[in-house]
């Protein structure tokens, strides 16, 4: 792991090396002002080690490429302050946790995406271009529900921070099922029949205990458990009155 | 979990609320009163509110600690859904069997 | 405290965590629990036996952290309930460290009152 580093200048930094086999390198970073965990990587990549594998894009917190796992919780590292995390000059830098290692810092999102498939997080259309266009009130209470969980990017911060992803390698997590609520509650959709059948299965919305990490790491302030509390009820309900078969 | 055993653990988990409420009451009431065995099956032999009151309960918390147990299963031990559902099951029965038994153990005259 | 604990101790965690701990507990309690009272079929004598085994320190104690489990168990399965067929409440921290304060309350007037 990483030593405290006796110049007040200077942080000593362990990185993920490698694949799942891999194994944490440490690393000297010269501190500066106002440094982000992102600025942190990439002066190791450019100026000690040009063989370092990670994500970013923007670089600016919209469009959550640079997700890593800071000293144990799933951040943007554009977005986070060296100062806030490096309490006594220690930093670890990790992939993002729940989803396969491609190298060092990168990690393969398929499985992620391929959850939002399974859970329907698709919008069917209902309407073709000879109709007229769909007249949505923004205030209606559906609408309401699906404004309030809209804003998801697909960073992967909540499922890497899910403890029920962690557990079960079926549950379709946050992300997946916090669309399927927007999409449930889009007055355009016609997949909704569907799309409760498959939040309704094993790993659906009904494995969620409710631990709300998801909601405590999410940069953008969603609440994925408020969504599948209410997906849960949803797809129940549904069941109930014979609509979905489990 | 599925919407199946979902609706199943959350159905037996509402109707124990009240059972749960009556029988930490009787706990209670048996200390503060310092009833011996023979008082309370006193009161419960051939009692038919005690045996359905129990009965239920009994039938409740066996479908709801086996799902629970389910869950543990599949997702903290490193075995199938299947193999959990299965254990389940099993586990499910023992309480049923057990529970039955000592119901009929305190109601039968 | 491993990193992975160090993350994770938030009041919902901790309380989704007590749950699962308290119902899997209890579960393991239930069948010695039906077991005892299944002595009542050898007659009261049989049971009264048992019972005064119960007379025990250590079994009151046992008693004790009986009651709690299953008074925490019950508080915390009615905040599941609660999140799953009401509206969304900010307040949930709150009402989970009140839930479990209650259990822990309730738990201790039944040990003074079987240690009395």
């Amino acid at each position: 792991m990483s030593e405290i580093s006796e110049k007040q200048n200077e942080l000593i930094v362990s990185l993920w090396r490698g694949g799942k086999s891999g194994a944490y390198r440490t690393y000297r970073v010269p501190r500066r002002e106002n440094q982000t965990v992102l600025d942190v990587v990439t002066f190791v990549q450019r100026h000690l080690d040009p063989t370092l594998a990670y994500r970013f894009a923007c670089r600016v917190g919209m469009c959550g490429s640079c997700a890593m796992s800071v000293n144990g919780r799933p951040r943007w590292t554009c977005r986070t302050h060296v100062s806030k995390v490096a309490k006594s000059g220690q930093l670890q830098i990790g992939p993002l946790e729940n989803l396969p290692i491609i190298k060092d810092l990168a990690t393969d999102m398929r499985p992620f995406f391929e959850k939002w498939q399974q859970a329907q997080g698709v919008f069917k259309p209902s309407r073709t271009r000879q109709d007229a266009i769909a007249k949505i009130r923004p205030d209606t209470r559906a609408r309401t529900a699906a404004d309030a969980a809209i804003e998801c990017i697909n960073c992967g911060v909540c499922y890497a921070a899910c403890d029920t992803v962690r557990w079960n390698a079926d549950y379709l997590g946050p992300a997946a099922l916090n669309r399927a609520w927007t999409l449930t509650n889009d007055e355009r959709d016609a997949g909704n029949a569907e799309r409760l059948s498959a939040v309704a299965g094993s790993g659906g919305c009904h494995a969620c205990h409710s631990h709300q990490s998801c909601q405590e790491h999410c940069p953008q302030s969603l609440n994925p458990t408020a969504s599948i509390a209410a997906l849960k009820r949803a797809a129940a309900s549904a069941y109930l009155r014979g609509r979905i078969k489990s | 979990m599925n919407v199946r055993l979902y609706v199943w653990q959350r159905a037996t988990a509402a109707l124990m609320l009240p059972l749960v409420a009556v029988h930490v009451g009787l706990i209670f009431y048996a200390m503060d009163h310092g009833l011996t065995a023979a008082d309370i099956l006193g009161r419960t032999r051939g009692s038919l509110l005690w045996a359905s009151f129990y009965g239920v309960f009994v039938i409740a918390v066996s479908i709801h600690a086996s799902i629970g147990m389910r869950n543990i299963a599949a997702e903290w031990a490193p075995i199938s859904d299947r193999n959990a559902g299965r254990l389940a099951a099993l586990f499910g029965l023992l309480l049923l069997v057990l529970g039955a038994r000592a119901v009929a153990a305190v109601v039968l005259p | 405290m491993s990193i992975y604990l160090q993350h994770r101790t938030s009041t919902l965690w901790l309380a989704a965590l007590v749950h699962r701990i308290s119902g899997l507990s209890l579960a393991i309690f239930l069948p010695f629990h039906f077991l005892a009272l299944g002595l009542a079929i050898a007659g009261e004598a049989r049971l009264d036996g048992f019972l005064r085994w119960t007379d025990a320190l250590s079994v009151k104690l046992a008693e004790t952290v009986l009651v709690f489990l299953l008074l925490v168990h019950m508080l915390g399965g009615i905040r599941i309930l609660l999140i799953e067929n009401l509206a969304w409440s900010d307040r949930q921290k709150e009402l989970a460290g009140a839930a479990a304060a209650v259990s822990a309350l309730l738990a201790f007037i039944f040990l003074a009152r079987v240690l009395i």
